[in-house]
């Protein structure tokens, strides 16, 4: 446990306590109907940031995968959609009981909610996918071939498609949100170091997750030898 | 890749079950709603009709990969490069659907009524959209068709990709329905164009990798 290379899970631990303490303490600007819940910002947005960005490092790793085949690539494409998938949901709920008490319902048919229940869908899918190949190889290059292809064809429109229309959702179709006038410098303060905290939680999910899959292959080599 | 697509083209016995398969979800829907007597509102005659073109392509294209042998796929393998047999793949998928809409979309309307305003952009559409499918679907059933249980991955696998691609399609032939102005569907229109020419290269790229196994 050097600092030298472990200075960023240090640096997550710190902005996450940061992001708990100062965004439920840090004032707010009072806007109309969203109140205190304006809060969510340092919890919910940041959470499809850091799923944005683990499951491009998963496709990241499939593509590698592909060049390179090692199980050890496999293995950190997989446990990073995995990731992906945790902090996506998490992303969910923290949205839903945020709809609740702004919106007044639990889920309304809005291309951004339906995005992202879209790409849990997909990555249920992948999940899916792996489980259903006996051969190991065979199981890790076509669940790579299927990552890549997924979000390649789905991802990019989850983006746009939302701009294209108008929603409910903070950001879109002229409602107040994220960027504007009132993500003043106080909110800013505690939302970008949220951002970069909540991702870096992600990776660390990550890598100790990827750590126990390659003992339990060890284990498993160990007991076949 | 000509070679190629008449292979594919002359183990066509399938195309006459994928008619009927058409013709009969079609007669089935009409049935259906004829209980309940009157015309079907335009947004779910929209609906109802995207659905049926949706399952009948998962069917359709399943059967690409699916009823390969073991020995033809080796077959293929010694004789063209596997971006050839994807593509021929593809285009015979693009075809197939594309016939299939046709002849779904007929049918649809002759039966359920025609509420169509627009019926050049809706036909337009519905070839994007059978082009788009295929595109898709060739490459998830060449995934599924490796798995154990590919009949119902096939499914799971292709539909939440389909469903931004399906949107926007719905979007579009509702606007035809409308009779709104061709502007209106224009983005639309060029960001399914440039969708199934991503599809088209991402299968292009990955499909030798698939093709080890």
């Amino acid at each position: 446990m050097s600092i030298k290379r472990n200075w960023w899970k240090v640096l997550a631990i710190v902005l996450v306590l940061y992001t708990v303490v100062a965004g439920l303490l840090v004032p707010v600007p009072r806007l109309d109907i969203v109140n205190e819940s304006i809060r969510n910002l340092y919890f919910h947005v940041p959470m499809w940031f850091g799923m944005t960005i683990i499951l491009t490092t998963s496709v990241v790793y499939s593509i590698r995968y592909l060049r390179t085949p090692t199980a050890r690539l496999d293995t950190l494409a997989h446990e990073s959609a995995k990731t992906g998938i945790v902090m996506g949901l998490l992303g969910l709920a923290t949205g839903s009981m945020w709809a609740r008490y702004t919106w007044g319902a639990w889920w309304t048919s809005d291309p951004r909610l339906n995005g992202a229940a879209i790409a849990m869908l997909i990555y249920g899918a992948y999940i899916v996918l792996r489980s259903s190949f006996t051969d190991e190889q065979q199981r890790a290059r076509i669940s790579a071939v299927y990552n890549i292809f997924a979000f390649a064809a789905a991802i990019p429109l989850l983006f746009v498609l939302p701009r294209l229309t108008d929603s409910l959702h903070p950001g879109a179709g002229g409602n107040p949100g994220f960027s504007n006038y009132d993500l003043d410098s106080n909110m800013r303060m505690v939302f970008y170091p949220a951002v970069i905290g909540w991702t870096l939680i992600g990776f660390w999910i990550t890598q100790v997750s990827s750590r126990l899959e390659f003992l339990k292959q060890k284990i498993y080599e160990k007991q076949l030898a | 890749m000509q070679k190629d697509f008449r292979l594919e083209w002359r183990q066509r016995a399938a195309l006459n079950g994928m008619l009927l398969y058409v013709g009969s979800t079609v007669f089935v829907c009409y049935l259906s709603f004829a209980l309940r007597g009157g015309q079907l509102p335009a947004p779910a005659w929209n609906a109802l009709f995207w659905i049926i073109l949706l399952f009948t392509a998962v069917n359709a294209a399943a059967k690409g990969f699916l009823q390969e042998s073991r020995g033809r796929l080796l077959y293929y393998y010694t004789l063209v490069r596997p971006q050839a047999v994807i593509l021929a793949k593809i285009a015979y998928n693009a075809v197939l659907l594309l016939g299939l809409a046709l002849v779904g979309f007929a049918l649809y309307a002759v039966v359920l009524g025609n509420p169509v305003q627009d019926v050049p952009l809706f036909v337009g559409n519905v070839g994007l959209g059978a082009v788009g499918f295929a595109t898709t679907l060739t490459l998830v059933s060449g995934i599924a068709s490796k798995a154990t249980n590919s009949s119902t991955l096939m499914a799971v696998l292709g539909f939440p990709i389909m469903i931004p691609m399906l949107l926007l399609l719905i979007k579009v032939s509702k606007n035809a329905l409308d009779g709104l102005e061709f502007e209106a569907s224009s983005g639309s229109l060029l960001t399914l164009l440039a969708l199934n020419l991503i599809v088209t290269a991402v299968s292009y790229l990955l499909f030798p990798f698939l093709w080890r196994g």
